[in-house]
Order: C-alpha cells, then structure tokens, then sequence
C-alpha cells in the first residue's frame, strides 16, 4: 500500500531560525520525490518532520489525507533511512530486518518468512545470521532498505543514503535503489545534495534553498527551464552573465551584460529596465566562424567522452563543454575564438542567489 | 536549641535538594524540539532513573555527610541524656582538636595538631615523590615503547594493583623487620652493625604509603600522556628543544589534567589511609587517620570522631579546590 | 659511547629500579610464603613447604571473611551498576544548568576519603533506621555494601558515561521510527550498546569491594570481611601464612588477567578478520558494479 504525502504550509523554527518556511507540496502515491539542495537548506528538517522527529511549527504535514499532529515517529506509515544508516552494531542482520516485526509482539519464528522475503527482495538471501559489521558497504545499504521495508510502510523517507559509498558503487546503487521502488510501489522521498542522484533517480525535484521550496518539477524541466537564478546556478554548471532587459518580444528577450546584449527565453516575462541574469549552460556555448562572442580559451581539459574547456570574454570567465561526438575540434590554450550561445534563459535577480 | 530537634531538619534537606534542581531545571531555557524526560525514557525507566539516582545521592552521599556534620557539633552524651538539657550544638569537638580539652583553653592539643599536619606535609611529599617516580615510565609508555611491550607492562602493572592494601603494607613489614632481608642485607654488607628499626623510625610507613598508591599515579598519567601527538614532541626536537624543556613546556601542560587528577587522587588516598599507618606505623608514629579511628573504637566518642573526619573532610575539599584554581581546571576535567 | 646509548642505559635502569620497587616487596612476601620459620622471612631460606597454606585454609576467621567479602562484593556488583548506569543516563539527560551541580554530588564520593564514607554511612544509617524503625537493616553487611557502593558507583558511573558519550543517538531514532516504544528502545538498543561498558564496571566494582578496607572497616560494625580480619592479624603479629594468602591472591589476579588478554586477544583478531573480510567484500562490489 502505498500513500500521498501533503506538506500543507508547513513552517518549522528552531527558536528565532525559520528552518523550512511555509513549504507547500503534494507527493503523489509511489512517487519517487526527491529534495535537492545544499546543506543546511531545510531538507533534512522536511524529512525528520514527515517521520515524525519534529513538529512543524506551523501548518501540517498529511500522510494519506490524515494529519500527522500528535502522531509519534513510532506510529506513523513512514520509514526512514538514515545518512549513516543507523544499524544495529549488537544485532545479527537477520534481526535487525526483523526489528520492527519484533517490537510488534512478533516471535523470531513468525517473523522468520517475513525476514527471508525481505531478504531475498535485496538480494541477501544468505547473508541473515551476519553480524553488520562483516558486510561490505553496499550490502549494509541494503539491510537498512530490508529493514525499513519490514512492517510495509506507506512512505519510505530516504537522507542521503548513498553519501558514505564510492562513486563507482553510488551509481550502482542509485540503480538498484530505482528498481528496488519500483517493485515494491511505495512513495519515495528522497534527500540528496547531489544533483546527479536526484536526476536519474527522481519522478520529480524540488529544488531548496534556505528553508524554501525553489522549484518542483521532473528533472529535465529544472534543468533546462529553471524557474530561479538560485535553481539555475545549483542545478548543473552554468555561466550567469548579470545585466538589465533591454526589450522584451513575445517569448525571448535582449538583456545588456557586459559582453553586450544577448538574447534568451524570458519564462517569468521580465519587464524592460529590469535587473536580470543571462545564464548559459556550458553545452549551449559553441565555437562558430562566423560572428559570435569572441574569447581566449585559457585551458582545456581532456575527460574522455567530455572536453572542458575555460575561456575568457573580456574580463568575464566562461565555460564551455563539448561532447565527443559534437563534431567539434577542441580548441587550444591561447587561441581566440568565436562564440555561438545556442540557449539562454533569463531570470530576476534574487539575492538568494550564489 | 535541642539538637536532637535537628533530625527532622536533617531529613528535610532532601526535598530541599531536590526543590533546587528543579528550580535550576526551570531556569535552564527551553531547549528547541527537545523530548521530555518522561517521554524520552519511557515511564518505567524513568522512575527507575529517578529512584536510583535519587537513593544514591540522597541516602548514600548527601544525607551520609550531613548526618556526619551534624554529630560533629553535638556532645557526648550518655543515651539517656539524649534529648535532654543538655543535648545542645557546641563546638567542643572541635575545641578538643585544637587544644585537647573540651573546657580550657589555653594548651595548644600538640599531638593531635602535630599528627594532622604531618599527614598532610608527608601525603603532599609522597604525591610529589610518586609523581617524580611514575612520570617517566608513564611517559616511556604512552611515546616510547612500542604497543605489544604497553600491553607487557599494561598487564605488569595491573596485577600488583589488586592486591590489596593491608597486604601491600604487610609486604612492608615483612621486608623491613628487623630480621627483614633489608637489615640482614645492610648487615651482611657491613653497612649497619645492629638490625636498624625502620618501623619505628617510619621508613617503612612512608614508602608503604607511596608504594600503595604508585599505581593510580601511572594510569591517569599514562592517559592523559598518550593523547599528545608525538609529531609535537618530534617538532619541538627539530626545532632544538633540549629535553627537559620538552617536558616541561609541551608534554607537561598538555598532560595536565591527568596529573592534576591523579596527584589529587594520590594525595586524598594518602593522607586518608589507614591500612598502612596502623600495620607500618610504630608506636611514636603520627598519622591522622587512626587517630580518627581511635575516636570511634577507642574512645568511643562518635561525635568526636565525626568532628575529626569533617577536619579531614574539609581539608580535602580544600585541596581539591586549591588544584582547581592552581590548574585552572572544572571538576569535570579533573575526573575524566 | 653516544648519547643514544646513554638514554637507553638510563632508561633500562629506571625500569629496574621501577619495577623492583613494585615487585620486591611482593616477591620477597612470596617467598615467606614458602619458608619454614613461623616468622615471615625470606632468607636464610630454610626449606620449602606448603605448610602455611595448609594454616590459611584451615583458618576459620580468614575463611569466613573470605566468604563475606565475595557475598558483599556480589551485592555490591548488583548495586552499584544499576546506580551508575542511572547516574550516566542522568547526567547526560539533565539540563546544563543543574549538572554541574549534579556532578560535584555523584563524583565527591570519588575524591572523599574512605574512612569518612565509612563513618558517615554508621551515623546516617544508625539514626535513619532507628528514627524509621527499621532497625533490622542496621547490619554489617548491609552497611557495607551500602558504604562501598556510594563511591563504586561513581567509578561505573565513570565507565559507563564514557561509553554513553559514544552512543549514536541515530540507532534510538531508527528503532522509533520501526515502531519500537521508548522502554523497548532502552532495553534493545540502548542496553545492548553499553553491555560492555557495564561489564567491566561490574569487574571494577567486585575487585574495589573485594580490597576495600577503608570504608569496611567502619561499616562493618561487629562483623568481619577478608581486609579486616587480615588487618586484625597483621597487627597482632605476622605468620608466614598471610603471605600464603597474599601469594593465592596474586595467583588468582594474575591468572584472571590472563585469562582476560588472551580472550581480547582473540576477540581483536576475530575483529581484524571480519573488517578485512568486509573490506575485501567492498572491493569485489566495485568491481561488479
């Protein structure tokens, strides 16, 4: 079975702190949700509240329709994984998947086939007389998905799980973690300060930044069509050029930076003589022989299947990305070139910007 | 005023204690998202908390020392007498500290006197002595050896630990007697030409006192030691340190709760002894703690004897704050 | 010779000197042990004979107090690691304001003298029990166990808070959010981790009992445990046999604390082997994956 989670104006405070502020939001039954920000942000405030460590300060927080208030983390259909994964070092595996089943009157023989099954879900069937500390890292990541999974919580809450792992195995987990949601077909609510996690793994984002939700949206929206200059420059690599409006047409609009007016989309339909940002991913900045931007390239780093290349227009530094298959030379430290900017967004200043 | 009248007092105090931390509880300010007491422990654990606690504090610490105080100020009185006209607070107890006589006062009590600061004058000279002693091989193991030999001498020093202290001072009388192996030794050297009375003479009891307590010495010590980066004492080295100046100024100061601690330690136990003073001391011997003993089972004055151990009480107490201030230590350093 | 010599010749002295100072008095007891003069004396050594342990084990008083002295440190073992463990979970609970507070009445009991524990103890518990009629728990025994686990406690108090100060506070919020109550988060979770901790308070607190003499000698009133008795008969005069005893005690220590090396030993290699085990499992998964 599986819930939506509704955060209905929910404010927290830590004494004169606003940790989340007035976050609304609806996460649909079996979704994977995630929230992406730095830290600090409030998204380890947000989940602490949904299980129940917290009371928001104000508004409510919903699991299936039912407000949470008064309800302990004991009581509620959410289960939470915890950064350092919180398992039981005095307990075999075997029992720390069957905890929850234990401390509902449940004797180790009638938990036993509930314990297997869960097991045999993330693939450590053999593995349940263990002590934790003789499993490897990602094994561990999978007892503690077994043993929040035990008693079929509604909403499974995720805080960084994957943090501690290598990269190598992070990626692979990311992968199995996807599977493991979709076949058990539980909401999933998942917090991360890495954007690649939150990209391949999510349904949807939401983007925060100081205690406010920035942005909700599936991940192509929020990197391609950010909303703020905040999720603009966290979300990816980005070049941001500040300037003024010059006109507005339609769609796009003509800001004045300081390499000149340039063009790009306008989604929040920002008035003439307003302050604004251009930003430009570092794959919409392309080398042209015609006109264009002109720039030294000042360095030029080889990754494989990606060249990184660092520029320098007038005083402004730039960067660019070019794929292996873009058909382009890489350029040479030294050497000046033109600049083609293929897509542009414009954003409103805020100062919550980086 | 009765000073039997002082029980019921007594027994308040209690409730006193506990109204005070309660009223400190509400000064604290509210911490944010903090579980309550009850909630955080669940019922029956937090009534075991609160009854453990409180019988350990209360009925085997705090009311213990105040009942104690509180005989200090009463006389001696036949049971009887209890209760009646003449069961009044007075100072004589401690009148007959300073001057032997619960009346006149105008002879000083010499050998109560004598022995009381003995104790503290010799305890102050063993700690420093056993501090001197101990230092280097706490240092030796904390910096030096290598860890399979911390463990060989870990595992040396913890057995003779346990025994305990009558036996310790029993091994001094054994040695030092006057057919003891040190005077047939000295003997057989030439050294001496009679068996030389170490008991009498307090030899024996002043190293049986620093042997007894050696070893609480070198474990604080060696902890606190151990904690120093060695790469500090390298860099010192580098940069022309002489050696002592080595310890002195960077092994030391950085060690110094541990040897706070365990000289305090150290001192309290000494000058608190009792086992080594009555099996190694002679009869001139002065030491304080039997004489405290000798109140009770000798003299059978309790009320004495509780004068006198509120001397040594407070004699401690003002040692302990004495190191604290010296060293510019909290309590909570001191006792890790 | 250089200076390094120097310092290492200077260095095997001071342990000599060291440890004949703390050996030698023993060693040369031990040996009384096994003379046959009635007087304790280790040379001349005039034959060797087990004859003074026959002497000790025959001793009535000595067994006797050897049997108390292990019922009061059994007791003492049963209450003082329940009052340390509460004394921990308080102090780590408590508001700042009250802890020092707090802390200066748990830990006085450490920097007091033993003897005025143990005379404190006799003046409370005589005139607490006869105010409250229960004159029956003015007892040796009781008074004993009472005395040393007024300051035993604050050592396990010690031990255990050391350990508590580790806890992840995460595992009490990961068995919550199962669905555990408080009281079963105590007892699963919270209990389990400090075990250890307690065990080896529960050793400290038997052998600080067990060699107690300071505070026994008060508490004990008209009754007798092994210290008081030994120190009875030290002060009448001395018998070979007392070394018999301290020789058995040393026998006995020793051999616990081998017993313990040997069984950490082992526990640490069992330790280094699973972590390499999980180590070399990390590795195998990075390559699979």
């Amino acid at each position: 079975m599986t819930a939506d989670v509704h955060l209905d104006a929910m404010t927290v405070r830590f004494g004169p702190f606003t940790a989340v502020d007035r976050a609304e939001l609806r996460i649909a039954p079996g979704e994977f949700f995630s929230f992406l920000g730095p830290s600090g942000c409030g998204k380890t405030t947000i989940l602490r509240t949904i299980s129940g460590f917290i009371d928001p300060t104000e508004g409510a927080v919903r699991i299936g329709g039912k407000d949470m208030a008064g309800i302990g983390a004991n009581k509620r259909p959410t289960a939470l994984i915890f950064q350092n994964l919180a398992l039981f070092p005095m307990m075999s595996v075997a029992d720390n998947v069957g905890y929850a089943l234990r401390v509902r009157g449940q004797s180790r023989k009638q938990r036993q086939k509930r314990v297997d099954e869960l097991l045999d879900l993330v693939a450590l069937g053999d593995q349940g007389s263990k002590m934790v500390d003789e499993l490897s890292g990602g094994q561990r990541q999978r007892v503690a998905i077994a043993r929040a999974l035990a008693v079929e919580p509604q909403v499974l809450l995720l805080d960084e799980p994957l943090s501690a792992l290598d990269l190598k195995l992070r990626q692979h987990m990311r992968r199995e973690l996807r599977a493991i949601q979709q076949r058990v077909g539980i909401t999933f609510i998942y917090i991360t300060h890495d954007q690649g996690e939150a990209l391949t793994m999510s349904d949807r984002i939401a983007v925060m930044n100081r205690g406010r939700i920035e942005q909700v949206g599936d991940g192509r929206t929020i990197y391609d069509h950010p909303d703020t200059d905040f999720v603009a420059s966290f979300v990816g690599e980005t070049n941001a050029l500040p300037g003024r409006v010059l006109e507005m047409t339609g769609e796009t609009a003509v800001i004045e930076t300081e390499l000149g007016p340039l063009s790009g989309v306008n989604p929040r339909k920002l008035m003439r003589g307003s302050a604004a940002k251009l930003f430009i991913r570092p794959e919409a900045l392309r080398p042209t022989s015609g006109e264009g931007l002109s720039a030294l390239v000042t360095a030029v780093a080889y990754e494989g299947n990606l060249t990184h290349v660092s520029l320098l227009a007038g005083a402004t530094p730039l960067a660019m990305l070019l794929g292996a298959g873009d058909g382009f030379a890489p350029p040479s430290p030294g050497e000046t070139i033109n600049l083609a900017v293929t897509h542009a967004t414009i954003l409103p200043v805020s100062d919550a910007g980086i | 005023m009765l000073a039997s009248d002082g029980h019921p007092f007594v027994l308040l105090l209690p409730f006193v204690v506990v109204a005070g931390f309660w009223l400190l509880s509400l000064l604290d300010p509210k911490p944010v998202h903090r579980v309550s007491f009850w909630k955080r422990n669940g019922t029956a654990v937090s009534i075991f908390l609160i009854v453990a606690v409180g019988l350990w504090a209360l009925f085997m610490i705090v009311l213990p020392q105040l009942f104690m105080v509180e005989m200090s100020f009463r006389p001696k009185l036949p049971p009887t007498a209890m209760g009646g006209a003449r069961d009044i607070y007075t100072f004589e107890n401690y009148r007959y500290f300073l001057y032997g006589s619960t009346r006149d006062s105008s002879n000083w009590n010499s050998l109560h006197l004598t022995a009381f600061f003995t104790t503290i004058f010799v305890s102050v000279l063993v700690t420093l002595f056993n501090f001197l002693f101990s230092y280097p091989l706490a240092f030796y193991m904390a910096q030096v050896a290598t860890a399979a030999r911390v463990r060989l001498l870990l595992l040396l020093l913890i057995a003779p630990y346990w025994i305990n202290e009558v036996l310790r001072a029993f091994a001094f009388r054994v040695m030092f007697a006057g057919s003891g192996v040190i005077n047939r030794a000295l003997q057989g050297l030439g050294i001496l030409s009679e068996p030389f009375d170490f008991l009498g003479n307090n030899v024996a009891l002043y190293m049986g006192l620093s042997y007894a307590y050696l070893l609480l010495l070198v474990f604080p010590l060696y902890n606190a030691v151990e904690s120093l980066d060695r790469r500090q004492i390298e860099a010192a080295r580098d940069l022309g340190a002489p050696w002592w100046h080595i310890h002195l100024f960077i092994v030391m100061p950085h060690a110094k709760p541990g040897i706070a601690s365990g000289c305090t330690l150290v001192l309290m136990l000494t000058s608190g002894a009792l086992a080594a003073p009555l099996v190694l001391g002679g009869p001139r011997t002065l030491w304080f703690t039997p004489i405290v003993y000798d109140r009770f089972y000798q003299a059978f004055n309790w009320p004495q004897g509780s004068a006198y151990a509120f001397i040594l009480l407070l004699t401690c107490v003002a040692f302990v704050l004495l190191v604290l201030r010296l060293t510019k230590l909290s309590l909570g350093e001191m006792t890790k | 010779m250089s200076s390094r010599h120097i310092l290492k010749l200077m260095t095997g002295f001071y342990m000599l000197v060291f440890f004949t100072y703390l050996f030698g008095p023993l060693a040369i007891m031990g040996v009384t042990a096994f003379n046959t003069p009635s007087y304790p004396q280790a040379f001349p050594f005039e034959g060797f004979t087990w004859h003074w342990f026959d002497v000790l084990f025959a001793d009535s008083d000595v067994l006797y107090g050897l049997k108390k002295s292990l019922t009061i440190g059994v007791f003492v073992v049963l209450l003082s690691v329940p009052l340390g463990l509460a004394g921990a979970l308080v102090m780590q609970q408590i508001n700042r304001r009250a802890r020092s507070l707090y802390y200066l009445v748990v830990v006085s009991p450490v920097l007091t003298p033993g003897v005025i524990i143990g005379i404190s103890t006799v003046i409370f518990w005589r005139d607490f029990t006869t105010l409250t009629g229960m004159r029956f728990m003015y007892d040796g025994m009781v008074l004993t166990v009472l005395g040393q686990s007024s300051f035993i406690a604050a050592y396990c108090m010690l031990i255990i808070l050391a350990r508590l100060q580790r806890f992840d506070r995460g595992l009490e919020e990961a068995a919550l959010d199962l669905g555990a109550s408080h009281t079963q988060v105590f007892f699963h979770v919270l209990l389990p981790f400090l075990r250890p901790a307690m065990l080896s308070a529960g050793v400290l607190a038997f052998l600080s009992s067990f060699e107690n003499y300071n505070t026994t000698t008060f508490a004990i009133l008209a009754d007798k445990t092994l210290t008081t008795v030994l120190a009875g008969r030290v002060r009448q005069g001395t018998t070979p046999a007392l070394s018999a005893l301290a020789v058995t005690i040393i026998a006995v220590t020793v051999l616990g604390a081998i017993v313990y090396e040997v069984v950490k030993r082992r526990e640490d290699a069992r330790r280094d082997t699973k972590l390499r085990a999980a180590e070399a499992l990390d590795a195998q998964e990075m390559v699979a994956a």
